[in-house]
């Protein structure tokens, strides 16, 4: 009963919040704020709960099913395992994060805004809970509109454009993804004899070569607009850099992690052929979005819009670990989701928390800023030693493991991505730079960090530093789950391989 | 008439009855508030009857209607959407200054029209009920004379109206000359015995598509909705947006399901036709409207064409799929055109975008009602639209129609870009501080806001326990 109560607590609470602010205009964010307490609290007692519940593709921490539409065979079914776990974690961190950011940022509508934070927070974790296919579906979509007003109403100057863009780039890719669960439903009804949309019961479905490689296609359209891999990225830097900070800190932290899970959970168990067949250009793809990514980062004047390519090119890794088939990388891609979101999540904090004393998002007109903000200089450089990797960070256990899983897979690649890291090294270097060091052109009067901004930072600088030094913790997480996605792979990618070549041998004349 | 006779058509007998005590009752005496609750008391009884003692039966009454499950689900829904539109009408008409009773006769004698479209099965009793809808149609549209707009729509109506009817006619009497039958089974029978569809029957059927899909404004046959959404009041609009269509919808569904069209690759060339055409027309001409009640009329030619992906897989599946699709989308249209209706005075209907600017900020409700409608037209979940969409994409895929469900998933997403444009204009902030109108007796507004609530409430409850009604359809159809 944990998995839909926490769902349902979320969207009562986004209710809760709207109506409040009648009250008080105050008790929206303690709501908001509460709300996401309660649940990370909760999501920590079962860090170590033990996996009990055995279905197909490993066994799961918590499980709930109830029929929802029996006539098409789908169910209302949510289970938890490690990888579900972090991510939740990750979602309700970065969510009180983002409350405790927009705590003075938003001043009109608040209620409104803390609903709609609430909403895209609990789409985003039925996302990462629903076992079901069409479930899954129904809250990949029910993230957008509560992201769409979020940016469409208190974003920057030209937030218009930029919430369009995000909203029709996800919903066509979306629709996509649609198109394949149903194409997905029918093959396995008429084979199965069974109609349902359940991820368990999909597990293992026998497909055509054609069939399994069109249908990939479909959810990967989904997940890697969302993800973004270059070169349907371009709707990330408008929205990141037009949305209010709390609204970039869940895109970037929550929302392309979206995308990423969806890759791990169901595209390579679902499709492990047409994903081996596919693997070389998707990990080439993640190759070019490292690269192009840090480039344009490096390029960027516009410092939301710099983290924003920043993200771009973390997230080819993403595509290059989870298209490398072998439990090194996979566990490096769930770090790299983890540690991408802390890192990215504060460097957006901290460009809003610029933002918001000097107001514009242009390094040209920052530098020298050090000397007045010691401790904001501090965080900043934080972050950016753990965006370029720097051992000791999390960034650099994700980033290591992926490379090293890579590297078995495909050498030249990985060769290229590992010239990313040093891209990296120049646009991070360059955010400091820019930021904090140098002469200071504009006279500012810069008051350091408030408490409320300490206790956004300090904590996110604790988790990054954690995760750098002790991984195990989180990838013992993920063990079984890395373990059964690979291992299944094999196991249905040898058994179709089996097939062909028993299919080859009886066309064969001789 | 036999005893059983009788009691298939009391449904029928109420709305005429109801017609006439009206014109007596006005004859007597002109009162707006007992004709309005004469109208809702006999749409709400012959609702309840035709749920009480109708479902589950099946009964022929030879040779022109038929009355089961399917033909019953229609009549429920038809009555139920009347009866929501004459909720809304009470406190439009209110503000108006003409004479409003006899908008409730011809809002009868419609419903009427329509109840016997979706039960016949005869080529007579087809023609009687589109006329006596049509009929009542023209007068509906042009009901508030002393507007520019309200003329012009209903002449434009009228004309083409009578010319789609001259082509149904027309292919009425080649198909009979083919077939030597008018009805439905009749006609089934003669194409069993033949080798294919003869020629002179595709002439017929084609020109009675063309007498159809004008009343379902499909492309091309859409020339007049746009300017007749724009010039008819906002419930008479609302009016043809549902029980008009979902007439039609209702006969064209079983007269093509009675003949088997959809094993006739000439017929589901031109539906697959009409319906790529309405699609893309109409979501590509909603793009650039600027006016709501057009950018409506736009969406439901391309909601046509949705509906006909369903209609063109033609399984029991694809029936499912055009009934609660059908559901779905008179639930939305009528609580988009219902704040349509709430928001206009007595000058003009709001239907300029200005007239939304920062609705969510002046009144919350209603804008985010209105929100919750659009986004349903949309397709996005938590709504009636996500799951007939749904249905309707699904049914597509099962009969392997790639190139339609194709075409509905790229049109759904450019029309996305006009919903969420009336969304943004909804939450801007506003220029102005618009003066309160002219204010009624509250229990005008207490009714419109009861039948909101009802529709958004269906709305969310569609969207998210949709397994109700799919179990109702399913055990009727």
């Amino acid at each position: 009963m944990i998995l839909p109560a926490l769902i349902i607590f979320l969207l009562a609470g986004g209710i809760l919040a709207w109506s409040a602010e009648k009250i008080n205009a105050s008790y929206p964010k303690w709501i908001a704020l509460a709300v996401l307490a309660i649940y990370l609290v909760v999501m920590g007692s079962l860090w170590s709960a033990e996996n009990t519940t055995a279905l197909t593709g490993g066994s799961w921490k918590v499980h709930f099913m109830k029929p929802w539409i029996p006539q098409f065979g789908v169910s209302f079914h949510l289970a938890l395992d490690g990888l579900s776990l972090l991510m939740l974690l990750l979602t309700f961190f970065l969510g009180m994060a983002a409350v405790l950011i927009s705590w003075k940022e938003i001043q009109n509508r608040v209620g409104f805004f803390y609903f709609n934070m609430l909403w895209v927070l609990a789409g985003i974790s039925g996302v990462f809970l629903a076992m079901d296919l069409f479930l899954f579906y129904f809250f990949w979509e029910m993230m957008l509109i509560p992201m769409y007003f979020l940016i469409g109403i208190w974003g920057h100057e030209n937030r218009r454009y930029a919430a369009y863009k995000f909203f029709i780039f996800t919903q066509a890719s979306g629709l996509l993804m649609l198109l394949a669960v149903l194409g997905m439903y029918f093959v396995h009804g008429a084979t199965a004899g069974e109609y349902t949309f359940d991820y368990f019961a999909w597990l293992g479905t026998p497909l055509s070569t054609q069939t399994g490689r069109w249908l990939m296609l479909g959810f990967l359209a989904a997940f890697i607009v969302k993800l973004p891999v270059v070169p349907f990225h371009s709707w990330l830097p408008d929205a990141h850099a037009e949305a209010p900070t709390a609204g970039s800190v869940i895109l970037a932290g929550l929302l392309l992690k979206t995308g990423a899970y969806g890759l791990i959970r169901f595209v390579v168990p679902l499709f492990p052929e047409a994903s081996h067949y596919f693997a070389p250009v998707l990990m080439g793809l993640g190759v070019l979005g490292i690269l192009y990514g840090a480039i344009l980062a490096f390029a960027q004047t516009d410092i939301k819009r710099l983290v924003a390519y920043t993200s771009v090119s973390h997230m080819g890794f993403v595509m290059l670990g989870v298209f490398a088939f072998n439990e090194v990388a996979m566990k490096g891609v769930v770090m790299q989701m983890i540690t991408h979101g802390i890192s990215t999540g504060a460097l957006f904090i901290l460009a809003g928390v610029l933002y918001e004393r000097i107001h514009t998002r242009d390094i040209n007109h920052m530098g020298g800023f050090w000397p007045q903000v010691p401790f904001m200089g501090t965080m900043g450089l934080v972050f950016a030693m753990a965006s370029l990797g720097l051992p000791g960070l999390g960034n650099f256990v994700a980033e290591i493991l992926t490379l090293l899983g890579a590297w078995q897979a495909n050498h030249t690649l990985t060769i290229l991505a590992t010239v990313g890291l040093v891209a990296a090294t120049a646009y991070s270097l360059r955010i400091v730079q820019k930021i904090f060091l140098g002469k200071p052109e504009h006279h500012y009067t810069l008051p350091d960090l408030s408490g409320r901004e300490k206790l956004i930072l300090v904590p996110l600088v604790v988790a990054i530093v954690w995760l750098g030094l002790f991984p195990q913790a989180v990838m013992q997480q993920v063990d079984q789950p890395a373990k059964a996605g690979t291992a299944q792979t094999q196991v249905t990618t040898s058994g179709l391989l089996v097939n062909q070549h028993v299919k080859g041998g009886e066309h064969d004349p001789k | 008439m036999t005893r059983n006779d009788f009691l298939s058509v009391v449904p029928l007998f109420i709305l005429t009855s109801a017609a006439i005590l009206i014109m007596f009752s006005i004859a007597v005496k002109r009162n707006h508030k007992v004709i309005y609750i004469i109208t809702l008391l006999s749409l709400l009884a012959d609702f309840v009857y035709v749920v009480a003692n109708m479902a589950g039966t099946r009964h022929e009454l030879e040779p022109l209607f038929v009355i089961d499950g399917f033909g019953v689900f229609y009549i429920g829904l038809i009555l139920l959407t009347s009866l929501l539109v004459t909720m809304m009408s009470y406190a439009y008409f209110e503000q108006r200054e003409e004479r409003k009773e006899e908008y409730y006769i011809l809002l009868i004698l419609a419903t009427l029209g329509s109840v016997v479209l979706v039960i016949s099965k005869h080529f007579v009793s087809l023609f009687l009920g589109l006329e006596i809808l049509s009929v009542a149609l023209y007068a509906m549209i042009a009901y508030l004379r002393k507007r520019e707009r309200s003329d012009e729509a209903g002449i434009k109506y009228l004309i083409l109206a009578a010319f789609s009817s001259a082509f149904l006619l027309f292919g009425m009497a080649l198909v009979y000359v083919t077939t030597g039958t008018m009805s439905f089974e009749g006609m089934a029978q003669y194409l069993a015995t033949v080798q294919g569809l003869p020629f002179m029957m595709v002439a017929g059927l084609g020109m009675m598509v063309v007498g159809m899909g004008f009343k379902l404004s499909v492309v091309p046959f859409h020339m007049w909705a746009a300017d007749v959404y724009e010039g008819a009041p906002a419930p008479v609009t609302a009016f043809i947006a549902t029980v008009s269509k979902g007439g039609m919808v209702g006969l064209l569904v079983r007269f093509f399901d009675t003949l088997h069209a959809q094993q006739y690759p000439v017929l589901v060339l031109i539906f697959t036709c009409i319906a790529i055409t309405s699609m893309l027309a109409g979501n590509f001409l909603a793009l650039r409207q600027n006016n709501v009640k057009r950018v409506l009329a736009y969406s439901s030619i391309s909601h046509m064409g949705y509906l006909l992906v369903a209609f063109i897989a033609g399984d029991a599946m694809g029936t499912e799929a055009v009934t609660f699709y059908l559901v779905a989308y008179f639930v939305t249209t009528l609580g988009a055109f219902g704040i349509l209706a709430t928001l206009s005075d007595t000058e003009r209907d709001a239907e300029v975008m200005d007239d939304y600017r920062g609705l969510l900020w002046r009144r919350p409700w209603t804008a985010a009602i209105f929100t919750a409608m659009l986004l349903s037209l949309a397709g996005i979940p938590l709504t009636a639209g996500f799951v007939g969409k749904f249905y309707v994409i699904a049914a597509g895929v099962h009969t392997q129609q790639w190139l339609l469900v194709v075409m509905l998933a790229v049109n759904s997403v450019v029309g996305l870009y006009y919903y969420i444009r009336i969304i943004a204009v909804m939450f801007e902030q506003p220029q102005r501080d618009s003066d309160q109108p002219h204010m009624l007796h509250p229990v005008a507004y207490i009714i419109s806001g009861f039948t909101m609530a009802i529709l958004t409430v269906s709305l969310i409850w569609l969207g998210v326990f949709p397994a109700g009604l799919m179990g109702i359809i399913k055990g009727l159809l």
